[in-house]
């Protein structure tokens, strides 16, 4: 076996792969969203948006990430600060703040669903302390905000990990003469943060940022935990659409806005956060 | 005289140690408190897990378990639970195997070797991040539906394999590249082939990693809840099964079972932690 052959027989697995259930399955997506009887047609999507839900979920999805992502970047920008300035005992404490990272959405769900039920712990501490009289409905639907607040809470716990190790593994990389250097110039530690840290950290603070963003516009087992079906969100109707009401072509649709705005996130990102030619580590 | 040298002395560094020390003090404060913010959910699911059924639904709580093992006993005896946790346990194994078994060969090919359309794959790989990819669970569904492999492990593994297969490229491709290439070259001019100094010299030096990058995919599959959902139905995974049941099951039934996805989570995470950030490193570019 010569070395002109052997890379490409190594690749073809993969690549056979990723075509058969990556490549094959997104354009089946596209062909149900847009065709109906083998023709062209934007009826699925006119369906998909002349529903009363649409909107609503539509905004629910987007307002959950806009407050999630930038405060898990701003916790673990903190957290990874933390870690840095840690000597004893950094492993164990690196341990315990990537804990969530191996856990599922849906375990994150049920784990704050204990704390936010009706009989759970945050109930049974407003009583225990005298703050109200008896335990509060949280997760209904007359209170919808708070299911929001729940599955924020939800999500900056268990997912905030992943900022934190991007970002971490990220510092690694900044060399410790450039914070010499600062310090030397008369930089305390939060200029030092501002005018070192944060532009050496921008490929990861990209990076980071960009898989959060999908990851959220994905949101779904946190939120059927939580709040059932009170409040909407995309992937959740996507769900929907393909079993309860058994409509492939909406829920292809709905796969596609995801897709759509999962795309359109990535490029604002690549863009806003480039980094200046020539202005690698 | 003594007295006052002594009071004296330590007097200017004592301002700026006593700065020092409170910002340590608030220091370690933050660090209590960030570590209390992810551990004290997770002990207090542990609560519920091991209260009696009644305890769970029961108000005011103490937020101290009883140590019962009622709602762990009614959630292994419930109906379709034992069979969920052995499928799950299948479909991560099934793919943990596949996608070493895929990914590897791919990411040595990607650390040794120059080659046109190397960049193409590249780029396939990373495209696979801006994709919502258990959404692909829906037009597969028909597929397999199509082939016969609707509703099996394998099916869903093959599926969980694509979510997988991108992290295992990467890291692997991370690994091979950590080892030198001089190392196989001695190995050839020594008589091996290429195959032979593979096994003998790379396999046992990559080894670990590549266990770590399995233990990964594993935890991917362990965890996926979505296209679980949507390709099983009798044969169903534990989140999928969880998932299905929320909506009219009893609270002890969810704590437990959410406690059943964590355990082994927190587990694997543990056995991968020396990797998380080599992982992340890498995967960064």
């Amino acid at each position: 076996m010569n070395s002109k052959t052997l890379p490409y027989l190594l690749l073809a697995p993969a690549t056979i792969f990723l075509a058969v259930f990556f490549v094959w399955p997104f354009l089946q997506i596209a062909w149900l969203a847009f065709t109906t009887g083998g023709g062209f047609t934007l009826q699925h999507f006119q369906t998909m948006a002349g529903n009363w839900k649409f909107w609503p979920t539509f905004w629910n999805t987007i307002i959950l990430a806009a407050i999630v992502v930038p405060l898990q970047l701003i916790m673990a920008l903190a957290m990874a600060q933390v870690v840095a300035k840690l000597q004893a005992g950094r492993n164990t404490i690196l341990y315990i703040f990537t804990i969530p990272l191996g856990l599922s959405d849906l375990a994150a769900g049920i784990i704050w669903l204990a704390i936010f039920e009706q009989s759970g712990f945050l109930n049974s501490m407003l009583v225990g302390l005298g703050i109200i009289d008896r335990p509060i409905l949280f997760l209904g639907y007359q209170n919808l905000w708070l299911i929001f607040v729940a599955v924020i809470l939800a999500e900056l716990w268990r997912a905030t990990a992943i900022v934190m190790v991007i970002l971490v593994s990220g510092m690694g990389l900044i060399p410790r003469e450039y914070y010499e250097a600062a310090e030397v110039f008369g930089a305390g530690p939060w200029k030092r943060f501002v005018k070192v840290t944060l532009p050496m950290l921008r490929p990861s603070i990209q990076t980071a940022l960009i898989l959060r963003t999908i990851a959220a516009f994905e949101v779904f087992a946190v939120v059927v935990a939580l709040g059932g079906t009170t409040l909407p969100v995309l992937m959740g109707e996507t769900f929907n659409w393909q079993f309860t009401l058994q409509d492939r072509n909406v829920a292809a649709a709905y796969a596609l806005v995801i897709l759509a705005i999962s795309i359109a996130a990535t490029l604002v990102f690549l863009r806003v956060l480039r980094t200046p030619k020539g202005a690698t580590i | 005289m003594t007295a006052a040298v002594a009071t004296a002395a330590p007097d200017k560094p004592r301002a700026v140690s006593d700065i020092g020390r409170a910002g340590k003090f608030l220091f370690w404060i933050s660090v209590v408190l960030l570590c209390a913010w992810v551990l004290v959910p997770i002990y207090l699911l542990a609560v519920n897990t091991l209260s009696s059924p009644a305890e769970v639904t029961a108000f005011p709580k103490t937020g101290v378990p009883s140590f019962d093992m009622g709602s762990i006993q009614f959630f292994l005896s419930f109906q379709g639970v034992l069979k969920a946790l052995w499928n799950s346990v299948l479909v991560a194994v099934l793919t943990m195997a596949l996608s070493i078994a895929i990914g590897a060969p791919a990411g040595y090919a990607l650390s040794r070797f120059e080659f046109p359309g190397k960049a193409t794959f590249r780029l396939l790989v990373l495209m696979t991040r801006a994709f919502p990819l258990p959404l692909l669970a829906l037009p597969i569904a028909v597929m397999f539906i199509r082939i016969g492999l609707d509703d099996t492990p394998v099916g869903l593994a093959l599926v969980h394999t694509t979510l997988a297969i991108p992290f295992s490229v990467l890291i692997t491709f991370s690994i091979f590249s950590g080892i030198p290439l001089e190392l196989e070259e001695a190995a050839w001019t020594l008589g091996c082939n290429r195959l032979q100094a593979f096994q003998k010299v790379v396999l046992p030096l990559v080894l670990p990693g590549i266990t770590a990058s399995a233990i990964f995919a594993f935890t991917i599959s362990w965890n996926e809840v979505f296209a679980a959902s949507v390709l099983t139905v009798q044969n169903r995974t534990l989140t999928a099964f969880l998932l299905q049941s929320l909506s009219v099951s009893p609270l002890h039934l969810r704590f437990a079972g959410g406690a059943a996805l964590v355990v082994p989570a927190l587990i694997f995470i543990f056995a991968v932690r020396k990797y998380m950030f080599a992982m992340w490193g890498i995967a960064n570019r």
